[in-house]
């Protein structure tokens, strides 16, 4: 196998270090997506940094913020009393990833830095711009039904798998990151990237800097809320398409929603037009319908993925009927 | 009167070994020395080898050896002056690749991980050629298997002709066994000519056959062991290039070698059932008698081999229909060889055919169940023979009482439960009831315990369990004191455990083997005891492991020991006579199904499945419950989650593991009521017992697609039923 050092730094600034001297170094925690890779040749790290023994598990409330470690659990954060009472959404879509297995293992920070499951990005034989830049994309003109419809470049049409991450997104938590420069808050929805010409990156993190947690805001999406997830089998499938919807309704009024997807977008993909269509309206299926077509205007299909446009569509309104009880 | 054995819901003998993981697997083995092995696979689907650098790789660190095509020792019966290319892949015999994933090199290494890192060292050039690996791209290149014959009873297109008829294509993707346990070998050459493999196999006596053609080696000196197999599902019906591969590698290190495939070899290197185009045209009178049913079946097959299986046998002879014409052809595609996967071909036959009969239904505006009724054939139609034993309108009655048939609406989309829209479906399974030829041994110990052995197979359904009962019934021991060996070369011969023959060939030997040994007591008996003396061995009673005759009575355990035997062996070979010339034998299934299909979403939630099996007596009702669960979630699989996806660019699957080929899960698998008729067949065998296996998910695809056209009023034709093809 190939050879590599394993480290497991006592403290958050010698796992920082430790990532910055070495250009090949990774962090490890659950290992549920690195090891995979590691596996197909996908990534070969010279160094692991195992920072499963930083404090960084913390669920804690805190001026009505919410603060999830970058260590807790997926597992840990679905069952938790405050996310459930607070954020039920977020535990949702939490439920919805992966199995139980899975999420026993993976840790909120590992589950932002997962990478696409496009196939031919963990097949080495095959070109990808995301694994090898300039080689080429192997989905378009492939086997791209799993594939994006917003937001892909020529470069890449891979989707990010989260579905904690499409959550997030809606809730507008903040990731808080600590790095060789010190600390930084990046707001959700500008941490993962669109592929661009630059599909090898899948997110604004620097070098050697390190999710320490997440933060969300209180907001009134409490009860109003439902993650759907559409997928090929009941479990353990990734999402063909998935919606987050959180509405806030007061006299029959739309006083706030928020409205994301997942499986569609090289990132989770907040959808603010239809937010917009849908602010101060009544709750109707009719004004859901009307969200759904502004949501997927700039939808871009491939050749197998077509079926995700009219799917989006009526999973929005699904979601949205689901949170909004009607 | 002693409780008899068969019938009872008796545990696995071998349960607490399998959960213990006391069980020894294949790859379990380590004989002294073992090294480990890795494959270098294709990475184009047509074309040559033009070199081979193992330069680097050697160098690594642990390696002992890279052998291919330009090291590897002969395989003395390879047919290397027989032009027939249809011969199969010679594996490491020369620089052809005819599919991706083939193995071009294997490495030996003295760990797993330095074997696998050194196989990613090996640089293999190629001289890339155009390939083929899509069936619908390639249908002009269907041709005719010598042997599989075009058939015709009565007039050929009848359908046509019917007041009512229908004519559909369905098609069926490429699906993958994927047991849990990985396919290999470990290879121990104990002298340059003795060979001793531990295999993952169905069949040990086949392994060691093909290993005796192919090495010309005494049988005596070919030693196959494989006593647990987790999971086969037909892929280890028949040996594997690769595994010629790793005894060649271990052959040529002079050490024992073991190879264990990964996930993704899974999906090029040990079978797979085969895409299949099917068209049905049907027909029949206004009041629904069949007039005509004609299937044609293209399914693909290797560049090398011509692998066939009994697609359109099933239109044949399930309905009473005067008028069927079948054809079945076949395309070579740049992929491996398919083999036999649960079901096989009936499986892929009989959702088209089942899938028909329902549109016809339809047409007719009838309920399908009565169409099936009003068609029922009560003697064989292909054959013309009486049936040995059939209850499937018994079988009809109890699913559809079981699942509420009577809620199902005649016209489509009618019922929704919770925002769902909800169908009832079903179908109907058949397949050949079977009954081979085995030799078992028996061991009476002076303890009073018996050992049967023979070289069967079991890859999950209990069969030693199965056995253990039919042997304490057969002789009246208890179940504790008997043991059933299987899996080993050196037991007397069985065949294959495939095409859900097992109990009926094995377990007949097994009944027979009892009643020799009895014979065999009585002579000992009639020969040396008073009370028996004036006796025929005929005439003696047994009764739960003892001779009775009157009020004499002796111990099976206390004659041995009375006559200071330690032990008494004796051997019987039992097979069919001709009883199979004058009955049809089949065993049946009905599928009944309730589904849920969300309106917006289109993901389909199976409710409820009810299957009922008609195969005869039911040896052990625990283990026969489990087999046709098994077959349900393959069914599952098969009507709505499993499709090997290939790039056709490149001939490569793109979805080959656990997370994107999706084998359901448990919240796929919804309760499920397995019934069965449980009626002893009066001609098959002497336990009256049917097979099981195949017919747990023959149909099974069809009652879905069925249910699934209940609920929403669309057909999906080509499976699986994913979530896009509803929206």
């Amino acid at each position: 196998m190939n050879q590599f050092s394993y480290v497991r730094p006592a403290s958050q600034q010698a796992a920082i270090d430790a990532l910055t001297r070495d250009s090949s170094a990774r962090f490890i925690a659950g290992g549920t997506n690195l090891l995979d890779l590691m596996k197909n040749g996908v990534l070969a790290p010279e160094k692991l940094v195992d920072i499963n023994r930083l404090p960084l598990k913390n669920i804690v409330l805190n001026n009505n913020i919410l603060h999830i470690g970058a260590l807790a659990l997926n597992s840990e954060v679905a069952a938790h009393p405050l996310v459930k009472t607070h954020h039920p959404l977020l535990s949702q879509a939490l439920l919805a990833g992966a199995s139980q297995q899975l999420r026993n293992m993976a840790t909120t920070g590992g589950n932002m830095m997962q990478r696409t499951r496009c196939s031919y990005f963990y097949d080495i034989t095959m070109p990808c711009n995301k694994r090898t830049p300039g080689s080429g994309c192997s989905a378009i003109g492939g086997m791209n039904r799993m594939h994006a419809i917003f937001g892909d470049s020529e470069q890449c049409i891979a989707v990010h798998p989260s579905d904690m991450c499409v959550a997030l997104v809606a809730l507008d938590a903040t990731v808080l990151v600590a790095g060789p420069k010190g600390n930084r808050r990046i707001p959700f929805g500008d941490f993962h990237r669109l592929p661009g010409t630059t599909p090898d990156k899948d997110n604004n993190l620097g070098k050697g800097e390190l999710i320490t947690g997440i933060d969300i805001p209180a907001s009134p999406f409490t009860r109003n809320v439902y993650y759907l997830k559409v997928r090929d089998r009941a479990s353990y499938a990734f999402a063909l398409v998935s919606v987050a919807a959180a509405l806030d309704i007061s006299n029959n009024t739309i006083r706030g929603v928020r409205l994301a997807m997942g499986g569609v977008a090289h990132k989770p993909w907040r959808l603010h037009e239809a937010e917009k269509a849908l602010t101060g309206k009544a709750p109707t299926t009719e004004n859901f319908r009307i969200a759904a077509t502004v949501a997927t205007q700039s939808a871009h299909p491939y050749t197998h993925n077509a079926f995700k446009v009219p799917m989006a569509q009526n999973s929005i309104v699904t979601a949205l009927q689901k949170a909004a009880a009607v | 009167m002693k409780k008899q054995a068969v019938g009872q819901s008796m545990d696995r003998v071998d349960g607490r070994l399998k959960v213990t993981g006391a069980a020894r697997y294949f790859a379990d083995h380590q004989p002294e020395g073992m090294l480990y092995a890795a494959l270098v696979c294709s990475t184009i689907s047509s074309g040559r080898i033009t070199a081979i650098d193992a330069a680097k790789a050697l160098r690594a660190p642990g390696v002992a050896d890279v052998v291919s095509h330009l090291n590897a020792p002969p395989v003395p019966g390879y047919q290397v002056e027989n032009p027939n290319p249809k011969q199969g892949l010679k594996i490491f015999h020369d620089d052809r690749i005819y599919s991706n994933g083939q193995p071009v090199a294997i490495v030996v290494a003295n760990t797993l991980e330095r074997a696998v890192y050194a196989a990613s060292l090996v640089k293999v050039s190629y001289a890339k050629e155009a390939h083929e690996t899509d069936l619908a791209a390639s249908m002009n290149k269907a041709f005719q298997v010598a042997k599989i014959k075009d058939y015709l009873r009565g007039e050929a297109d009848a359908w046509k002709k019917a007041p009512v008829n229908m004519e559909a294509e369905y098609n069926i993707p490429i699906e993958v066994h994927n047991p849990m346990e990985l396919a290999g070998m470990i290879a121990h050459w104990e002298a340059p000519d003795k060979l001793t493999v531990y295999a993952k196999t169905q069949g040990v006596k086949s392994v060691q056959q093909t290993l005796k053609t192919l090495f010309q080696l005494p049988e005596d000196h070919i030693t196959v062991h494989s006593q647990f197999v987790g999971g086969a599902f037909g892929m280890a019906l028949r040996i594997w290039p690769m595994e010629i591969a790793t005894i060649l590698a271990a052959k040529k290190a002079g050490k024992p070698v073991k190879l264990v495939i990964n996930r993704k070899e899974m999906f090029t290197l040990v079978g797979y059932r085969p895409a299949a185009t099917q068209r049905i045209g049907i027909g029949a009178t206004a009041d629904g008698k069949l007039t005509g049913i004609t299937h044609s079946a293209v399914a693909n097959t290797s560049p090398y081999e011509d692998f066939t299986e009994a697609i359109v046998n099933m239109s044949r002879m399930m309905y009473a229909c005067p008028n069927v014409n079948t054809r079945y052809q076949l395309v070579p595609l740049n992929l491996s060889t398919p083999v036999w996967m649960r079901g096989p071909g009936e499986a892929t036959g009989a959702f088209a055919l089942e899938s028909a009969i329902d549109e016809l239904a339809h047409k007719l505006n009838m309920d399908p169940l009565q169409l099936r009724i009003l068609n029922h054939a009560d003697t064989d139609p292909d054959k013309n023979l009486p049936y040995s034993s059939k209850y499937l309108k018994e079988a009809y009655d109890m699913g559809a009482a079981k699942i509420g048939w009577q809620q199902r609406r005649q016209t489509p989309r009618q019922l929704e439960e919770d925002g769902w829209l909800a169908g009832y479906g079903m179908s109907s399974g058949v397949f050949s009831a079977s009954r081979g030829k085995a030799t078992a041994s028996a061991t009476l110990r002076s303890d009073g315990s018996l050992i049967i052995r023979s070289a069967a197979a079991d890859i999950g359904p209990g069969t030693a369990t199965a056995m253990v009962q039919i042997a304490a019934d057969a002789t009246g021991i208890d179940v504790k004191k008997i043991k059933f060996l299987l899996g080993e070369s050196e037991y007397p011969e069985a065949p294959r455990q495939g095409g859900s023959s097992t109990v009926s060939t094995v377990g007949s030997a097994v009944n027979d083997v009892c009643r020799t040994l009895q014979q065999k007591l009585g002579e000992l008996a009639t020969a040396n005891i008073p009370a028996f003396k004036a006796l025929k061995p005929a005439d003696i009673q047994h009764e739960a492991g003892a001779l009775v005759s009157g009020t004499s009575r002796l111990d099976y355990a206390a004659l041995l020991q009375q006559q200071q035997l330690p032990e008494l062996v004796v051997a019987a070979t039992s097979q069919a006579g001709d009883e199979r010339k004058q009955y049809a034998m089949y065993s049946f299934s009905v599928h009944f199904a309730k589904v849920h299909v969300h309106p917006a979403t289109g993901v389909v939630r199976i409710k409820h499945i009810v299957s009922v099996a008609d195969s005869g007596t039911v040896v052990n009702t625990k283990t026969a419950r489990s087999q046709m669960i098994g077959g349900v979630v393959g069914g599952i699989g098969m009507a709505l989650t499993e499709e090997a996806l290939i790039d056709q660019r490149f001939g490569r699957y793109v979805n080959n593991n656990y997370a994107d080929y999706h084998v359901p899960v448990n919240a796929d698998t919804p309760p499920t009521d397995v019934l069965f008729i449980n009626k002893k067949d009066p001609v098959i065998n002497p336990m009256g017992a049917k097979g099981m296996g195949e017919i747990a998910l023959i149909g099974f695809a069809a009652a879905i697609s069925n249910a699934v056209f209940n609920a929403t009023g669309k057909r999906v034709r080509d499976l699986p039923i994913t979530p896009d093809k509803l929206i």
